[in-house]
């Protein structure tokens, strides 16, 4: 088995009409992910390329039964977008939106987790892959292979460069998930951690970090006391100057917190081998499995 | 984005948060003879990093004659490489005690952080080192808020004077509808003090979340009173993430991840990065040549890596982009390409078509950096 998603999840789009939604959508489904359904408040009666439009995602869940969400939608609109397919009853909200404003962000995750069951992934994330089973997403499938190997990150292209370094040397994964790089990441390092640890298709991690935040310690922590799994680990800007934002919201060094240099201390008391640059992730991986 | 003392003290004024009778000046012409503002004054540097009093940018005038010369002595003073272009200059006030406050966005607890001390007016986290005691942290449910039973605790037990309690409480709850209302990633007062006059913000740190800026007017104008390099600029106002760093080989990349990355295999080749700059996903030929034309700008630059991993960007138009922003042109410096991903093998046919000698290919990341760094020594 894959985490989260697998060949029976059935996913409603949130902006399907949209460019960008329109796009991805269509490719996960030419992979063969169930895609069933999008929303649109409005069009609702609509159709994108066979695919029915309903005004709201509850509409969409009783008339196809979806159970993810995967969100498109504008950063001013992204918080309702969320909690309305919480609200509705997806088990899985994947929000591939940049720039939400981090109070909403903040807001959002206080209320989806008080109020629903919803696991949700990002915002700002590549979303997830489950190879042979599901892409859920805008991550290229082409390089994607599947197999064992299980790979969490918060950086989009660095999950593409990681998976192409597995792929080259024909090692396939089980499902590769992009965390997102934002202040207030949905699901953590550690839930997916969990997942992997509990997964049996799942042999051994990659898990690549960057600068900024804690949740590598935190990780760090987790996987000494509960992960037996080997955890071959990459953390990004090891060279970011302290104080500049390095592209994502959340990738920043503040004072003496958030250093590449901390993160990579405490993975490797962790037990974790660190590689320091990603093209080495592929023969680390090789060496322990 | 980080803001001047001046300008999160505007937005204090604005959420009736009392701080001391001030104007701001660029130059010692603008300070009108009728200020209206009474000795002793402080005559502060508005400089974005720390120790400028130490530094010397801050002094105290009795009367106009030090006035005018401590405006002659900090205009234009270099503080740790930032240049002093305004000055402060607010009423000095009589001080009875220093606290601490701030508001920021706990991560881990994914919860606003409140954080009291009574010890303010020195560096919070020799505070937090030294006599973490001292530091109160309260956590805010962000859907819940704070209310003045929380804050009476916090003030309780972070042993401010109880006397204030009232005044307090209602700053302290102004402070946090500024950080709320107003998209703050960070609201710092050090010290918050307790005058003659009552409760007062002596200091101001303010950063704010740009990710909000579609909703708050005024964050367009504070950021044009910031000064950033020209180079940055250019590049924002094509849409595109630039941060110039100090060494001489210039990267162009997708992914915030994939630039950091980069940055640090160019050093681990014995290089060092010109600057981080991500064209985002998604990127059209037109975004690469903009990306191009931001390093032509840039006289550090002796080299220049390009590494696409394309996900959403397609690799051919990266290929395109950097025809046309090559093709016929002296080039300045040798470009190193790496593109892998969507469209690759188009991207890389069109730069073949196109040869130019001083574009080399490299199939990957690693050995780019290498050639790359090579090129420019």
């Amino acid at each position: 088995m894959s985490i989260l998603i697998n060949e029976d999840t059935k996913v409603v789009v949130q902006g399907l009409t949209g460019e960008q939604g329109k796009f991805h959508a269509l490719r996960n489904r030419d992979y063969g992910t169930q895609v069933v359904a999008g929303t649109r408040p409005g069009k609702g009666g609509e159709q994108v390329e066979g695919i029915p439009i309903f005004n709201t995602v509850k509409d969409a869940i009783e008339a196809t039964g979806a159970n993810t969400a995967l969100t498109f939608v504008p950063p001013a609109f992204a918080k309702d977008a969320v909690l309305e397919a919480g609200d509705a009853g997806c088990d899985l909200i994947v929000c591939i939106t940049e720039g939400i404003p981090a109070k909403d962000e903040a807001k959002m995750y206080d209320l989806l987790t008080t109020s629903t069951n919803a696991k949700l992934l990002g915002p700002n994330c590549p979303g997830l892959i489950s190879p042979g089973k599901s892409n859920v997403g805008i991550m290229p499938h082409e390089i994607t292979q599947e197999g064992n190997v299980g790979v969490v990150s918060r950086s989009g292209t660095l999950t593409y460069q990681a998976v192409h370094e597995l792929t080259r040397i024909n090692i396939g994964q089980s499902t590769c998930i992009g965390i997102g790089g934002d202040p207030v990441p949905g699901m953590s390092f550690i839930d997916v951690l969990e997942g992997f640890q509990l997964d049996s298709q799942t042999e051994a991690i990659v898990m690549i970090g960057e600068i900024g935040g804690s949740a590598e310690e935190e990780a760090a922590e987790y996987i000494k006391n509960n992960v037996t799994k080997p955890v071959v680990s990459y953390i990004a800007g090891v060279t970011a100057p302290p104080g500049k934002k390095m592209g994502h919201a959340g990738a920043i060094v503040s004072g003496n917190k958030g250093t590449a240099s901390a993160k990579i201390e405490a993975l490797t008391k962790a037990g974790v081998n660190v590689v320091k640059n990603p093209t080495r992730i592929g023969q680390a991986i090789k060496d322990v499995i | 984005m980080n803001l001047f003392e001046y300008q999160g003290k505007e937005l204090y004024k604005k959420f009736s948060i009392p701080t001391p009778k001030s104007t701001i000046i660029k130059s010692k012409s603008e300070l009108q003879s009728d200020h209206g503002l009474s000795f002793p004054l402080v005559v502060k540097a508005q400089v974005q990093v720390g120790g400028r009093g130490k530094a010397g940018g801050i002094k105290v005038a009795n009367n106009d004659a030090e006035l005018n010369q401590f405006i002659d002595d900090i205009l234009g003073m270099d503080i740790k490489g930032h240049l002093v272009e305004s000055l402060l200059i607010e009423e000095a006030s009589e001080i009875i005690n220093e606290y601490y406050i701030s508001f920021t966005l706990d991560r881990s607890e994914k919860k606003y952080l409140m954080m009291l001390s009574s010890k303010g007016g020195m560096d919070i986290e020799e505070v937090a080192e030294n006599s973490p005691d001292d530091l109160i942290k309260h956590y805010i449910s962000p859907s819940v808020g704070l209310n003045p039973p929380d804050i009476e605790h916090a003030v309780t037990n972070a042993k401010l004077d109880f006397e204030y309690k009232d005044q307090l409480i209602e700053v302290i709850s102004k402070l946090y509808n500024l950080f709320v209302d107003n998209d703050c990633d960070l609201v710092e007062v050090n010290p918050l003090a307790i005058t003659s006059k009552g409760v007062s913000a002596l200091d101001s740190k303010v950063s704010l979340d740009m990710n909000a800026e579609y909703r708050h007017e005024e964050f367009q104008k504070f950021e044009k009173d910031i000064p950033i390099p020209d180079s940055e600029k250019f590049a924002k106002s094509k849409g595109l993430n630039f941060i110039k760093l100090d060494g001489s080989v210039g990267i162009i990349g997708n992914g915030a991840g994939l630039v950091m990355s980069t940055l640090d295999v160019v050093v681990e080749h014995g290089g060092k990065a010109a600057n981080f700059l991500d064209i985002g996903g998604g990127a059209k030929a037109e975004t690469v040549t903009a990306a191009l034309e931001v390093l032509e700008t840039e006289d550090d630059v002796k080299s220049v890596l390009i590494n696409i991993f394309g996900g959403i960007t397609r690799c051919d138009l990266v290929a395109e982009g950097i025809v046309e922003a090559t093709s016929g042109k002296e080039l300045k410096w040798p470009i190193t390409v790496r593109l892998d991903g969507t469209n690759s093998k188009e991207g890389l046919e069109i730069l073949e078509k196109n040869k130019n000698e001083k574009i080399k290919i490299s199939g990957s990341m690693d050995e780019a950096a290498q050639i790359a760094v090579k090129a420019g020594q």
